[in-house]
């Protein structure tokens, strides 16, 4: 197994894929690291990769006029970070931006889309290892959106 | 002169020994609570002796329905319970736990100024005794005692009567609460009227009560006697006027929260909440704390309430339940299924009061026996197509 | 353990409001001491119900005890007619005081395993005295993980004490906010959503939490996934609590008394009517 394998292994989202297919996924991706500030992603820009976090914390902002950054969640360490890669027309809705200093295992999209095609075998594996990820959340941004802690006042 | 009367033994005795046993309680000093005939209903208030009794009356009852009409004989106690039972004397509607006066920058408490009145109950059914037996459990024998009631029950002295007519929405045989009194009296009366007369049938069930009995006149009760009062309750229990199952009821009804019934229910309900005013076990209150205008007194008061009311599932932000088809499921799964867990014993005796006095005739035996068919038959929300 | 009172749990005793800390918008810690003699003993997780004379009476969970000087700590917002009494008060005032009652958490059993604390919003207050018996018997304890959300960073629960419980890591405690600001460095999103991230051993585990209704079934649900046994995560429930002894039947949650079987609960028993409304 090899560093890129290995990495990927350790990450919860792959914790329990076949060896055939990490391999297959780990011919997509590399390491890297993004400095306190530096962006991932930016809104509008072409979604071509997906990340999953080895290490650090990542902030999802939108932006407002006034330059006002609305910051609405921020992910860790065993996450996922981008989803927009998956859809059509593949593009990022929001920034992505280190909150701290964060390693990441970057997977080219591009790459592991096309290898969906020809093994769907490899796309229901990841499929089924995405989606519970994404559904998650979207209910724990429900339960953001339900505003419990203001009291009945507010 | 006979031997002292003894817990247990069965004496006979005339109407009028009836009346001296209502004048010794007085002289006493028990105030003593009976069944009057007043508004058309048969309710329990004070009473200062046999005149007080609907004699001649009995009661016609059917979901949401209560009349009174004329017996063909005198009996006193010739019909079964009314809108009124015997915790609005134990367990008062409104009670004052405790009063407080500022004192400078603090505050004191008193006890409520008027000690309790020490209650005899007369005429107290077999159905009945058991709601006083269950609100014993409730106030009195768990882990807080509810020193108040616990005074008030302690020097009670109670005549239970022996049905020797069924109602129409009776049902004690179903939950086992009568009609005959086995436990939890002084002395227990058995009417009995035929061609040997107007006459009692007295059993002794304490100290007390024996103590009471030997300073009437009594004679010992005759195989004949005995064996007629046996048949008045026989007869009684052969006419329940509805039948509840309660074979695995906690079960049932702890699995179906969810059940399509509650809301067929809650479109009859109105959510008057008469059915937990005159439940003779429904113990629920609210508590209150009043201050007097000028800050200077203020006091905790305790009222009966309702769980069909919004407000008795109230934190902060709203109710907990709003829709009448979760009040209805909660006051009937508490009645007769969570009552168990929490005190050992189901929330109902049968008297089916709650049946009379809902205004529109919700039956409680007819909603638990259709709820039993729907889970039995597989029922569940939702339709299927074809 | 249960309060004695003259025998009498019906009757608060009068206790002096000696220390008043704002801590934002809504929400005051008040520090009360008995007039005389010395106050109960308490576990974490255990109410009070407080009176503001005159006006009325209020369930509130200790949040703390008043170091040494014999009191209890509470902290209270202010939603109705009693909380706003009882939040305006000022050192000095006399307010009613009876308790403590019900059950609290699972301390003892949760010796010598993981603990996970999850509290949402004002939830951390009936934590708060369980956090701080695990920092004074630290040794009894592996890792000790805090989670708590909070609306944003404006509405920060006892702050001071983040710092003194993360010290040394002996709690790791992770704060996130429903909205955050420019300023805010920490997390963004909903509390459960941190339980995949932190790190304990599930089956070694007891998860103790307390926030909103629908925030703790959130929360459950992620411990669940966590591979967290049912039975090692307890919940602290509310209803409507008037008498807090058992016999008002107010604070009924199926076949359970809040006041009396709660208001800590273990889940297990408590999840086949975790999710069904207006229970």
């Amino acid at each position: 197994m090899n560093t890129i394998e290995a990495s990927l292994r350790d990450h919860p989202l792959f914790a329990d894929l076949e060896d055939a297919m990490l391999r297959q996924v780990a011919r997509c991706a590399r390491t890297r690291h993004f400095d306190a500030g530096q962006y991932l992603f930016r809104e509008g820009g072409p979604a071509d990769a997906f990340f999953l976090v080895r290490q650090g914390l990542v902030a999802l902002e939108a932006h407002a006029p006034g330059g006002v950054a609305i910051l609405f969640s921020t992910l860790g360490t065993g996450e996922i970070v981008g989803a927009s890669w998956l859809v059509p027309p593949y593009r990022w809705m929001f920034d992505a931006r280190a909150s701290t200093a964060t390693h990441v295992i970057s997977v080219d999209a591009a790459c592991l889309r096309s290898q969906f095609e020809t093994d769907h075998d490899l796309g229901y594996a990841l499929m089924t290892r995405f989606l519970p990820a994404f559904v998650k959340r979207l209910h724990a941004t429900r339960l953001q959106m339900f505003d419990l802690y203001g009291g009945p006042t507010s | 002169m006979t031997s002292m009367p003894q817990p247990g033994m069965a004496r006979c005795i005339e109407p009028a020994a009836l009346q001296a046993l209502i004048d010794l309680l007085a002289q006493e000093g028990y105030l003593i609570v009976g069944p009057t005939r007043q508004d058309d209903a048969i309710v329990y208030d004070r009473i200062a002796g046999l005149d007080d009794l609907p004699a001649g009356w009995t009661d016609v009852q059917a979901p949401g329905h209560y009349t009174l009409v004329r017996r063909d004989d005198d009996a006193f106690f010739g019909y079964a319970v009314g809108p009124h039972s015997w915790k609005r004397f134990l367990h008062p509607p409104v009670e004052t736990l405790w009063r407080a006066l500022r004192d400078g920058d603090s505050f004191t408490l008193a006890a409520p100024s008027a000690p309790a009145p020490r209650y005899a109950l007369f005429g107290v059914r077999a159905c009945d005794l058991r709601a006083i037996a269950i609100q014993d459990r409730v106030f009195r024998d768990g882990a807080h005692v509810d020193h108040a009631y616990a005074d008030r029950r302690r020097s009670a002295f109670i005549i239970a009567v022996n049905c020797g007519v069924a109602g129409g929405n009776c049902f004690c045989v179903s939950m086992g609460s009568g009609p005959r009194a086995d436990a939890g009296f002084d002395l227990a009366l058995t009417e009995l009227i035929d061609a040997a007369g107007h006459r009692f049938l007295l059993e002794v069930g304490s100290d007390a009560g024996a103590a009471l009995l030997a300073r009437i006149d009594n004679v010992e009760a005759s195989m004949a006697d005995v064996d007629s009062a046996k048949a008045v309750v026989s007869h009684t229990a052969a006419h329940m006027g509805r039948h509840m199952e309660t074979r695995g009821l906690k079960e049932l009804l702890q699995g179906q929260p969810q059940h399509p019934r509650w809301d067929d229910v809650a479109a009859r309900c109105l959510a008057c909440g008469n059915c937990t005013m005159v439940c003779p076990t429904c113990f629920c209150t609210t508590i209150e704390d009043h201050g007097s205008i000028d800050g200077s007194s203020a006091e905790r008061v305790r009222t009966w309430d309702s769980c069909f009311t919004l407000d008795f599932s109230y934190i902060h932000g709203g109710s907990v339940r709003t829709s009448t088809r979760s009040r209805y499921r909660q006051w009937l799964t508490h009645k007769l299924a969570h009552w168990i867990d929490q005190f050992g014993v189901s929330g109902c005796v049968g008297c089916g009061r709650c049946i009379a006095w809902c205004p529109v005739g919700i039956d409680i035996t007819e909603e638990v026996a259709t709820l039993r068919v729907a889970v039995e038959a597989g029922n569940e929300a939702g339709h299927e197509h074809d | 353990m249960m309060p004695t009172m003259d025998g009498d749990a019906w009757r608060p005793s009068v206790y002096r409001v000696a220390r008043v800390v704002r801590e934002f918008e809504e929400v005051v810690t008040l520090t009360l001491r008995p007039e005389g003699g010395n106050r109960p003993a308490f576990m974490p997780g255990q109410f009070n119900m407080l009176y503001a004379f005159g006006v009325g009476e209020a369930a509130i969970s200790i949040c703390g005890e008043d170091e040494g000087q014999g009191g209890f700590v509470h902290t209270i917002r202010r939603v109705g007619a009693v909380s706003h009494a009882l939040a305006s008060v000022s050192e000095g005032d006399a307010v009613g005081l009876r308790g403590p009652f019900g059950k609290g958490w699972p301390l003892s059993e949760a010796e010598r395993g993981d603990i996970v604390f999850v509290a949402g919003g004002l939830g951390l207050a009936p934590l708060r005295p369980a956090i701080e018996h695990v920092l004074q018997h630290r040794s009894h304890y592996r890792r000790v993980t805090l989670l708590f959300g909070t609306r944003n960073p404006h509405t920060m629960l006892f702050e001071s004490d983040f710092g003194r419980w993360r010290r040394g890591a002996e709690v790791d405690a992770v704060v996130t906010v429903d909205q955050a600001d420019a300023a805010w460095r920490g997390s963004v999103g909903a509390v459960p959503a941190l339980v995949p991230r932190a790190t304990f051993d599930p089956k070694e585990t007891m998860a103790m939490v307390c926030g909103p209704e629908v925030m703790m079934r959130f929360a459950v649900a992620s411990l669940r996934d966590a591979g967290v046994p049912a039975e090692s995560i307890h919940v602290s429930m509310e209803r409507n609590m008037k008498c807090a002894i058992g016999l008002c039947g107010r604070c009924q949650y199926g076949q359970d008394f809040i006041c009396r079987d709660g208001p800590v609960m273990r889940y297990d028993r408590v999840a086949s009517r975790f999710s069904i409304r207006e229970i």
